[in-house]
This record gives C-alpha cells, sequence and structure tokens, in this order.
C-alpha cells in the first residue's frame, strides 16, 4: 500500500516535471533581461571590478549581505551558547 | 583516549593545510577580479581549520586555536563590514564611495569588456571583502572547535 502510494506519487511528479520541461522557455532567452544587461554593461565602468557577481552582492545589493553577515553570525553566536555548558568544564 | 587519526592522514594533513590557507587567501584577496569572495574564501580557510581539528583532534590543536580569540574576531569582521556599509551614508547606505574616486582602491578606470584586471580597483569592494572574510573563516572555525570539543565530552562521559 505504502509503496504503490509512492509510486504514485513519484509518476505524478515525474509527468509533471516533463510536462514543464516540454514547455520551458529556450535557454539564454529570459522573459525580462533589462537588469541582467544594466550590470553586464555598467559594472566595470561603474564600479571598477571585473568580477560582476561581488559587485551585485556587495554594492548594488549590499544590504541583503548584511542580511546574509547577520543569519551567519546568529547561527555562530547560537553554536557557541548552546555548547557553552560543556566548554565552561573544558577551561 | 586517542584523539587523532591515523598517520597517513596526518601527513596529508600537514601537506595539504598550507595549501588551503593560501588558496583560501587567494580567493578573498581577489574577490573583486576573479570567482569567489569572502564567503568562499573564508570558508575554504575554516575548511582547513576544520581539516586539521579532524586530523589532530580537539587535543592536538588545544591552546593553537582558541574559539574566544575567534569569536572576538568574528565580532570584528561583522562591525567593520557594517561600518564600511555606512562610510557612503552621505548619499546611499552601501553606496560605493571610493570607486573610480583616484584614491586608495579608487585605482583607475577599467574599461569594458575582458581585461587582466586592476587590484587596486573596486572601490569598497575589497575592503568587505576582507571584512566578510575576517568574519566567515573565524566563525565557522568557532563553530568547529567549539562542536568538535563538545561531541569529544559527550563521547567521554
Amino acid at each position: 500500500m505504502r509503496k504503490a502510494v509512492i509510486l504514485v506519487a513519484f509518476l505524478f511528479v515525474g509527468a509533471f516535471l516533463l510536462l514543464s520541461a516540454t514547455s520551458m522557455r529556450p535557454f539564454g532567452e529570459p522573459t525580462r533581461a533589462d537588469m541582467d544587461d544594466y550590470f553586464i554593461v555598467n559594472t566595470q565602468t561603474e564600479v571598477a571590478a571585473n568580477n560582476a557577481v561581488t559587485a551585485v552582492v556587495f554594492d548594488y545589493r549590499g544590504f541583503d549581505t548584511l542580511g546574509e553577515a547577520t543569519v551567519l553570525f546568529a547561527a555562530v553566536v547560537g553554536v557557541l551558547a548552546l555548547f557553552r555548558k560543556l566548554r565552561e568544564d573544558e577551561t | 583516549m586517542n584523539s587523532g587519526m591515523s598517520i597517513i592522514v596526518r601527513t596529508i594533513t600537514r601537506l595539504v593545510y598550507g595549501l588551503a590557507l593560501v588558496f583560501g587567501f587567494y580567493v578573498i584577496m581577489h574577490g573583486h577580479l576573479t570567482p569567489g569572495g569572502g564567503f568562499q574564501g573564508g570558508a575554504v580557510v575554516a575548511s582547513a581549520f576544520a581539516l586539521l581539528l579532524v586530523a589532530f583532534g580537539a587535543a592536538g590543536v588545544k591552546g593553537k586555536l582558541n574559539a574566544h580569540l575567534l569569536q572576538t574576531l568574528e565580532e570584528i569582521g561583522a562591525l567593520a563590514f557594517l561600518a564600511l556599509g555606512f562610510v557612503g551614508i552621505g548619499t546611499a547606505f552601501f553606496y560605493n564611495l571610493l570607486a573610480n574616486s583616484g584614491s586608495l582602491f579608487g585605482g583607475p578606470v577599467v574599461p569594458l569588456g575582458p581585461n587582466p584586471g586592476v587590484f587596486s580597483a573596486g572601490g569598497m569592494l575589497p575592503l568587505m571583502n576582507w571584512a566578510v572574510g575576517l568574519k566567515v573563516m573565524t566563525g565557522i572555525a568557532a563553530v568547529v572547535i567549539v562542536m568538535l570539543v563538545g561531541a569529544r565530552k559527550e563521547e567521554t562521559e
């Protein structure tokens, strides 16, 4: 019974993926490419960096990177607080 | 309890450890020119620390890697990144004040298209990469050290 349910779900999802794959847009032709073209044309002259990804991450979308850094900071602080009891005996 | 691994793993670790450190620092320093950046390079350096910890055990590196010091460095990196974001607050938050300014890291204007790249360019990008790299490498290393020491203590109890 359980295997039949898993098989039906697998076939359903697989058929859905195949159907959607046939109606995908051709590679390299997104619906809207305005932002991509702007970054490709202007990154080297505006930010003077060859790595456009770093320019986007640290300059155009710097506020988002601040959020990512905050997530990492919260994870580190959480782990250190969780293991504090064990570390006290160690030192 | 013998906390390290076999002599084969330790020898390979001694060989690979320095190369991993150099590659990680290269990825951080050239983040504005080549693929990678502060996050990726910091993860590479932290993986070198993790390799050292796994090969030699928590007792082998005790006194060499201090979790308190690493946590302090991580907070310094986070505050440096935030301060660099506030540098261009006169125009906008995270405004790139130094790019094409002619001063340090203001470098010559980079031509459009493929070029070998200018190291002293990119404005705030190299400084931000170094701050984030310091933060990520010390943060992940502190997490790995504390978790390994904690797991070892759980085993012995």
